[in-house]
């Protein structure tokens, strides 16, 4: 595959993120919106970041640029070595298959299916047999602390359950970096500290750079380094207990 | 990755199982109708086949008018017992001439009453028609000659007026004729018409032309060639004869028809294969219909999966992938309801061809058409919604509700 061959290159250097005077416009004409207006922003391997700000700061957008779902109208987004701009929309989705990981705010499992086939599912695209997908999630479950609960479905377990097969998801495949979009922002406190308690782990232990987009800060104080985005521009970038 | 593919569309199926029947309702009724017709039909023409061939493939029918069957004018010029002598006497190739006369006429014996087919010849009757008197004898020369007031009964009749009783020697009334059944048919079953053969009365053609039609007329002469004979010889010497007896000039048309067993043949699977055809065309509508039926629950399940579908592009599903999931997913439920169509459709032709009495023939070829048109179904009308749902934006379909 081209695509493929195209994203060997992307190398695994210190740097894994890079913004560089990313913008982004929404609409045409006089009923343009600017959500992002040249952010610059760089993110090292092994990171964990928590993107903060308020409703419409460009965090959401931010997010999708970095997870290649949506496109900057200016600027340059570098994934490692490779320039996503440059990327046709296969490409990009390989570069999410291969080294990116997702977690949502509302989960989004399939319903009705079980735990294990839900986090079976990014290994069905990535042409995995089937013994290797049902080890790796089994894997990947008993790492958020779900062994044991891979034949139920979405219905039969509860929000924070449902967030931890979710984040088994997005690590089965062990991607470079696991984009958070408000993860904990469904749950009560004492279930969004058992998230934040798997994801240090995956940090730490796994070594997997992390992202997430929260607006509650007694989340935000447990990853490394705090940015916090106003009008479309970041405000403030500061490691957790100093300035950077 | 496509056994995957297949696989997935499978677990997609059961998780909605009455919706996916419902779904490929229409292309189950489709596809059983379509075979059903076909093999229904099949075993209708094979039946019309064998029963002319049992008739004997050397068989001429002599008729005036110049076709027979239905709309035969009354203004034609009838045959006489003369004819059919002359045929016999004039053409060498020929083995046994029976000239017929019918008429339908209630039967009465003691206080049943039956309605059937009378009908008038000779001895020669039975053997042009390949049948045999079961029990009892053939008419005498005599009984012949003298119009004698005897009679010899199909199976039918014999259940309809005597029922389990004893025949030969009893007397039936037949208009103002009391005639003596002396014989019993061996039984013949359906015709190729759909008429019951052995729904008849056999007298000799005299009593029927003084005591019953009161004419000398001959309806039909059943002409059977001798074995090896040329029919094709046969029926030109015929036709000639009778244009030579009944005086016509040559540039007269024949005003009678000379029909060979093909022509028959021809004839009457050519209705049944048209019958067919008809009723084939009007099942694949609804195999039409059932592919529209595919494409609209797609649709619908396109957007009610559209968060599914966004997570899907999340994770890295390409364009194509997504594409194909749901062509796949479309195309497994329509073969899916081949599948069934092919199985009802089969239990149900086994069925209709014991209720009709015609044989089962069963046609592989229409089988596999009709398990491929299926699936085609579901790969036309399904390619519009996997289309819709590749094309979906990602962050719109994770932000869908």
């Amino acid at each position: 595959m081209i695509a493929d061959a195209h994203l060997n290159d992307v190398g695994s250097g210190s740097r894994i993120i890079e913004f560089k005077g990313v913008t982004k416009v929404y609409g045409k004409g006089y009923a343009t919106v600017e959500a992002l207006r040249g952010v610059d922003l760089s993110i090292d391997e092994g990171e964990f970041v928590a993107i903060m700000g308020p409703s419409g700061s460009g965090k959401s957008t931010c997010m999708n640029i970095l997870g290649c779902l949506d496109m900057p109208t200016a600027g340059t987004y570098m994934f490692r070595d490779v320039d996503v701009g440059g990327l046709t929309r296969n490409q990009r989705a390989l570069l999410r298959r291969h080294y990116q990981g997702f977690i949502f705010q509302g989960y989004n499992l399939l319903s009705r299916t079980s735990a294990l086939e839900n986090v079976e599912l990014p290994l069905l695209y990535r042409g995995a047999g089937a013994h290797e997908r049902r080890d790796r999630a089994m894997e990947a479950l008993e790492t958020v602390g779900l062994k044991g609960w891979e034949s139920h479905t979405p219905g039969e377990l509860s929000g924070g359950q449902q967030q931890r097969v979710a984040i088994a998801r997005a690590i089965v495949t062990g991607p470079a970096v696991l984009l958070a979009d408000e993860p904990t922002g469904n749950l009560d406190t004492a279930r969004s500290r058992e998230i934040m308690d798997v994801l240090t782990d995956l940090n730490r232990e796994g070594g997997i750079t992390i992202v997430m987009i929260t607006h509650e800060p007694d989340m935000a104080v447990y990853a490394k380094r705090q940015v916090h985005f106003r009008d479309g521009l970041v405000e403030s970038d500061a490691l957790n207990g100093g300035a950077r | 990755m496509l056994w995957n593919t297949v696989l997935l569309a499978l677990r997609e199926i059961r998780r909605n199982v009455m919706r996916s029947f419902l779904t490929i309702l229409g292309i189950v009724i489709g596809v059983g109708a379509v075979i059903t017709m076909v093999t229904i039909g099949g075993g209708a023409t094979l039946q019309v086949q064998q029963q002319i061939s049992s008739m004997g493939s050397n068989l001429l029918m002599v008729s005036p008018g110049k076709r027979l069957g239905p709309g035969q004018s009354s203004g034609n010029v009838a045959f006489k017992e003369a004819d059919a002598e002359a045929i016999i006497r004039e053409i060498s190739s020929i083995a046994a001439v029976a000239p017929v006369s019918s008429q339908s006429i209630q039967a009465i014996f003691g206080n049943q009453n039956w309605t059937t087919q009378v009908t008038g010849s000779d001895n020669q009757y039975f053997h042009v028609t390949n049948r045999t008197v079961g029990t009892g004898r053939q008419f005498s020369e005599s009984e012949l000659r003298a119009g004698a007031a005897v009679c010899i009964i199909g199976d039918t009749v014999r259940k309809k007026l005597f029922g389990g009783q004893d025949v030969l020697g009893e007397k039936i009334r037949l208009q103002k004729l009391s005639c003596e059944v002396i014989g019993l048919l061996e039984g013949k079953g359906q015709s190729s018409m759909g008429m019951d053969q052995d729904d008849v009365v056999v007298v000799p053609l005299r009593t029927l032309q003084r005591r019953i039609t009161g004419n000398q007329d001959v309806g039909l002469i059943q002409v059977s060639v001798q074995q090896g004979a040329s029919t094709d010889k046969a029926q030109q010497d015929i036709a000639k004869l009778m244009r030579e007896r009944r005086h016509l000039a040559p540039s007269d048309d024949d005003n009678f028809h000379v029909m060979d067993m093909k022509e028959i043949s021809k004839m009457l699977t050519g209705t049944t294969e048209l019958l067919t055809a008809l009723l084939s065309a009007v099942a694949a509508v609804s195999l039409l219909v059932g592919g529209i039926g595919i494409m609209n629950i797609m649709l619908v399940s396109v957007t009610e999966r559209t968060r599914e579908i966004g997570v899907r592009l999340a994770i890295g599903a390409m364009e194509r992938e997504v594409l194909m999931q749901f062509l796949v997913e479309a195309v497994v439920l329509s073969s899916l309801g081949g599948l069934i169509g092919i199985v009802l459709a089969l239990v149900s032709s086994v069925w209709l061809a014991g209720v009709l009495r015609v044989p089962f023939v069963f046609n592989g070829p229409i089988v596999f058409v009709s398990f491929l048109f299926s699936a085609a179904v579901g790969m036309i009308f399904g390619y519009f919604p996997a289309l819709k749902a590749a094309r979906l934006d990602p962050i719109e379909a994770l932000r869908h509700e």
